[in-house]
């Protein structure tokens, strides 16, 4: 369990960064490393470059801005899980990502890893993915051209792989505000506390915008819109739209009924609590 | 008077070094010094011939030091390794090479040994041998087995290594003559023992001395050592085997030795530097063992009161890719099955079976688990036929409190009659069931349902053969400090030895707890010992303490006697100092009597002036008396005639999710008997953290192989050992304490029974929330998802609706 031979540099500035990464297309970006270390060490990962941005100040952020002529919340590249779970901004502006956040792995874990790490990471099992999806979301992009803004909708291409490109750095992610009179929810299940979901759903009510997000049923983040579905009919709608996996926790057939169960739950939770 | 430790909930020593990480565990040892690194090429195939291996490439690697391949093994090391518990009936034991010749039978089996600067160059280098396979059919579970389409070894025909059979009466006939007949088919998966820390080895030739140090994680250090002498040519007394503290065993460590516990001292010896071999997490999980695989059929005659009156069992037990550690599992799975109870007839018939994974040896439970859901299952299937409650009719199969010592006519583990010595199981039934709440249960039920939730109840009952021998010996020393030194050989993987056996010597020697050090599982300290497993250690170890004690305190009173003009029968010792009864003015501390037990010539300082040549001694006879010898100690071995029985019983609440199928436990309760308490404390200990593994044999572990033979959840990521947060916060726990009969104080084992009745009591448990529900549920298979059960709602709920 010890990484293969790498290079390591540790960059002050955001463009010696980008630099670093120019002509390594076997680089990768080292953050809060809750996912890459473990790779590293059990070998299945083996870049010729980590290139850490720790040593940059500014990136572990957390602002209320606008962007797009949107309000919302930014975040900063080495803001940690904990911290956005903990910022009173955040909770204010947009709920979902502390409910979602609180289901992220276990404290330590939280510490260290990054939210804006776990997007690019881009597991469809995590819960942050969802949630940019589900919001609308955005990252913000760092690359030799300067940079650019991937919407959430352009960013997850297939498992673990997301649009950015080798010599880019995510910079920040941004959630959108929820807005007046809408609503949100967080749901889950878990074989044990802080493991990756059998299955999560996060909702967005918005008036009569129903949509739901999944996680753990497909090989990307999967948003399905479920406006003017009968209550009754939510878990059957949704299913239409996916086609959940089996591997040795759980059959396609057992994520199906917590797609029932889960769905039906997170939009009871949201009207509940408007 | 000092009042006495034994029963005490005394704290543990250890704590204080292990929960401020002081702990010095094998990878600990040596840090400082210029120490070479192992790693292992493990095959990535369950089976294959092994055509060629090619090590070019590694040579070249800066900072390797040495690649060995089993052509570099020569003499015994180049033979396959022990068969550590041969048996009759083990007419086909194969064991694997320490680097494998010319076929690999298991994902993980080890193929070469490097050892380089570090550990990174060493995987680097592992990376870069090149090996050519002929891939042969994987032979994978106990159905693949015994279809036998494919054998494991070429010449074990029927992949089958032993067939053994066990009768008392005629099971056969009496079924058949029964009023009622039932048959069940069951299975239970395997787990393992997973402890924190994995295997470990460092070693070091010391060519000054021209002997062998190792330091080893095991459960056997004179185990270890004896294997490592005969492999490496060497005699017993050159080599020392240190067992430093250990992060966990739970018996995966009773198997020697590991072929890296040879290796590492090969390596040592050859290249005259410090080897360490520290296993990383999927190394464990894919080269030390498993455990608990089997299917059992099971036919069962009774009579009205659900009484048994013929018992038959066949079962199939997957013991993985070699069978080192012999048929210690099946053998116990056969015999323990019958828990409390009084078969009547009984039949058991098993088989152990090759298939290309990892090996099973015991784990925590060893082969009970398995015994105890035969026999629990057949209990719940019995009432539930006859509408019966599931405690009357295990009730009327106990044995009674009058009937001890009970044989049950078979032959256990250790080659010796299974005789229970002591237990009272009416007394533990009604425990458990008043702990449970077992007679109101119905009335929570009801309550439950209204409210749309699904409760259900389980129980289960297990007898536990614990403190098998042959033997444990201990060494006792007071030293010319008054401090006291105590030895034992077998070896500690966190259980409070330190604790437990001092609480022993204080009592016995009228010593301060304080003053008494504790040294286990080092062969330079007690070099004859078998080792920590089968719950056996307090037994044992514990026994030999008190019988070496014993003596130490003979010598002292006879000694102090001589110094006080007293008759040692008028002395006893307080807070360590000897003073004859009623009068205290007459006194001598132990740290005297110890320095006048070593009659000298040379003083080294002004207390042991006492015991020079013109100080002491009557001059018309020899200093040290004939039959006696200098020094204040005490040795003795306890070696029991055959096991004792510990028992228990443990009843659970689960909720399950009509939507959800989650299995929640709401309430687990459990009634312990291990005799005699020492520290009760460290027996709960025991048992919360055997409900912890159990829970996780029932309801989150296993190993998911597949066909092919590959491991796909070798990480603690996807095998679900439980955390806390699924473990319940309290575990309500109550004892009964039967003396055993067999040993000075009293004792019976207390190490696994945590984790006996788990994939019984669960099954039981979740079978009865889901009854209203989905009548005819049956569980069959442990452990159990939600997922399965999700399944089970749906395929068994249809079928028979």
């Amino acid at each position: 369990m010890k990484p293969a031979p790498f290079d390591y540099r540790r960059p002050g500035t955001l463009a010696e960064a980008v630099a670093s990464l120019a002509g390594e297309p076997n680089a990768k970006v080292l953050a809060g490393g809750q996912s890459l270390v473990p790779l590293l060490s059990m070998r299945l990962a083996a870049p010729s470059l980590l290139v850490d941005i720790n040593g940059i100040s500014g990136l572990d952020r957390i602002e209320v801005c606008e962007q797009q002529g949107v309000d919302g919340v930014r975040v900063g590249a080495l803001a940690r899980h904990a911290a956005v779970l903990a910022s009173p901004d955040v909770r204010r502006v947009q709920p979902l990502v502390p409910m979602a956040l609180a289901h992220v792995a276990h404290a330590t874990i939280r510490n260290r890893g990054t939210t804006v790490g776990s997007l690019v990471h881009a597991d469809a099992a995590a819960e942050m993915p969802v949630v940019l999806t589900l919001l609308g979301g955005h990252l913000e992009v760092e690359g030799p051209a300067g940079r650019r803004t991937i919407h959430a909708d352009d960013l997850y291409i297939g498992p673990l792989e997301s649009a950015l490109s080798h010599d880019e750095i995510a910079v920040a992610a941004f959630f959108p505000a929820l807005a007046p009179g809408a609503g949100v929810g967080f749901e889950e299940i878990a074989r044990r506390h802080g493991d990756y979901a059998l299955v999560g759903a996060a909702a967005l009510v918005d008036g009569d915008s129903v949509k739901v997000g999944y996680l753990s049923v497909s090989d990307v983040p999967t948003v399905v819109d479920l406006s003017g579905v009968a209550d009754a009919d939510l878990g059957e709608a949704a299913l239409e739209k996916l086609e959940p996996m089996s591997d040795i926790h759980a059959t396609a057939a057992y994520r199906s009924q917590l797609v029932r169960v889960l769905t039906e739950r997170v939009v009871r939770s949201v009207r509940k609590a408007a | 008077m000092t009042s006495k430790l034994m029963g005490q909930g005394v704290q543990r020593v250890e704590d204080q070094r292990f929960l401020r990480g002081q702990g010095r565990y094998v990878d600990d040892v040596a840090v400082e010094q210029d120490v070479l690194h192992a790693a292992v090429l493990r095959s990535p195939h369950a089976h294959a011939r092994v055509l060629d291996i090619d090590v070019s490439d590694v040579l070249d690697v800066e900072g390797v030091h040495l690649v060995y391949t089993y052509e570099d093994l020569t003499g015994p090391m180049a033979e396959p390794l022990p068969l550590l518990i041969p048996h009759p009936a083990l007419t086909e034991g194969r064991t694997q090479y320490a680097l494998a010749k010319d076929e690999v039978n298991y994902v993980g089996e080890a193929i070469a040994f490097v050892v380089a600067e570090d550990r990174y160059i060493a995987e680097d280098a592992v990376s870069k041998i090149r090996v050519q396979y002929e891939f042969l059919p994987a032979v994978v579970g106990v159905d693949a087995a015994r279809a036998a389409t494919d054998l494991v070894h070429a010449d074990v025909p029927g992949n089958i290594a032993a067939k053994l059979e066990q009768n008392v009466g005629d099971a056969v006939a009496a079924i058949a003559a029964a009023p009622h007949k039932l048959e069940l088919e069951l299975t239970i998966e395997r787990s393992a023992c997973t402890p924190m820390e994995g295997r470990g080895t460092v070693a070091r030739w010391d060519r000054d001395l021209n002997r062998l140090q190792l330091w080893t994680s095991t459960q056997s250090s004179t185990g270890v050592r004896a294997a490592v002498a005969v492999k490496m040519g060497l005699d017993l007394g050159q080599v020392d085997v240190i067992t430093p503290d250990v992060g966990g065993g739970f018996g995966v460590k009773i198997n020697h030795p590991w072929p890296e516990e040879l290796l590492v001292p090969l390596a040592a010896r050859v290249l005259g530097r410090t080897v360490k071999f520290t296993e990383d997490r999927r190394e464990h999980f894919i080269s030390s063992a498993h455990e608990r695989g089997q299917v059992q059929h099971i036919e069962v005659g009774f009579d009205d009161d659900g009484r048994l009156l013929g018992l038959n069992v066949e079962f199939w037990h997957d013991h993985g890719a070699y069978i080192p550690y012999g048929l210690i599992v099946p053998i116990i799975t056969s015999t323990q099955l019958l828990g409390p109870y009084k078969p009547q007839n009984y039949r058991v018939y098993f088989e152990s079976l090759y298939t290309n994974t990892v090996m099973v040896t015991p784990y925590r439970g060893a082969g009970r688990p398995q015994g105890c859901y035969a026999m629990e299952r057949t209990m719940d299937a019995i009432a539930k036929y006859l509408g019966k409650d599931r405690a009357e009719v295990r009730a009327v199969n106990f044995i009674q409190p009058d009937e001890f010592p009970f044989d049950q006519g078979l032959i256990f583990q250790d080659g010796r009659e299974l005789e229970y010595d002591s237990g009272d199981y009416p007394a533990s039934l009604e425990k458990i069931k008043a702990l449970v709440g077992w007679d109101e249960f119905p009335a929570f039920k009801a309550e439950m349902a209204a409210e749309g939730r699904r409760v259900g109840i389980g129980l289960a009952c297990y007898v536990e053969g614990t403190g098998v021998g042959p033997y444990e010996g201990a060494h006792v020393h007071i030293e010319t400090t008054g401090k006291v030194k105590v030895a034992t050989g077998l070896t500690t993987q966190g259980q409070g030895h330190a604790t437990v056996f001092a609480q022993l010597v204080a009592d016995e020697l009228g010593v301060k707890f304080e003053d008494v050090e504790v040294v286990t599982g080092d062969t330079r300290r007690m070099p004859y010992a078998v080792g920590t497993f089968a719950s056996r250690a307090a037994v044992m170890s514990g026994s030999a303490i008190h019988l070496a004690a014993k003596r130490a305190k003979e010598k002292a009173l006879k000694i102090a006697g001589e110094a006080l003009e007293a008759d040692p029968a008028d002395l006893e010792i307080v807070d360590g100092v000897v003073s004859v009864k009623g009068s205290p003015g007459s006194s001598i501390d132990l740290g005297t009597v110890s320095v006048l037990s070593n009659p000298l010539r040379y003083a080294f300082d002004e207390a042991s002036k006492a015991a020079t040549q013109f100080s002491v001694g009557d001059p018309g006879k020899p200093p040290v008396p004939e039959d006696e010898e200098p020094g204040l100690e005490g040795r003795d071995f306890y070696s029991p005639e055959r096991a004792t029985f510990a028992s228990g019983m443990h009843a659970v609440i689960v909720e399950t999710d009509p939507d959800t199928a989650e299995i929640t436990i709401l309430k687990y309760a459990v009634v312990h008997d291990c005799g005699n308490l020492i520290n009760p404390m460290i027996v709960e200990g025991q048992i919360h953290g055997g409900v912890a593994q159990g829970i996780g044999g029932a309801l989150y572990e296993r190993m998911a192989y597949d066909e092919s033979g590959q491991l796909l959840n070798a990480s603690f990521m996807d095998f679900l050992m439980p955390y806390v947060t699924e473990v319940p916060d309290g575990i309500d726990i109550d004892h009964l304490e039967t003396p055993s009969p067999l040993n000075p104080l009293g004792i019976k084992g207390a190490g696994e029974a945590g984790v006996i009745p788990s994939a019984a009591v669960f099954a039981a448990a979740i079978e009865d929330a889901e009854a209203p529900y989905v009548p005819g549920l049956v569980i069959t298979a442990m452990p159990i998802s939600p997922s399965e059960l999700y399944a089970l709602r749906h395929s068994q709920g249809l079928e028979n609706s």
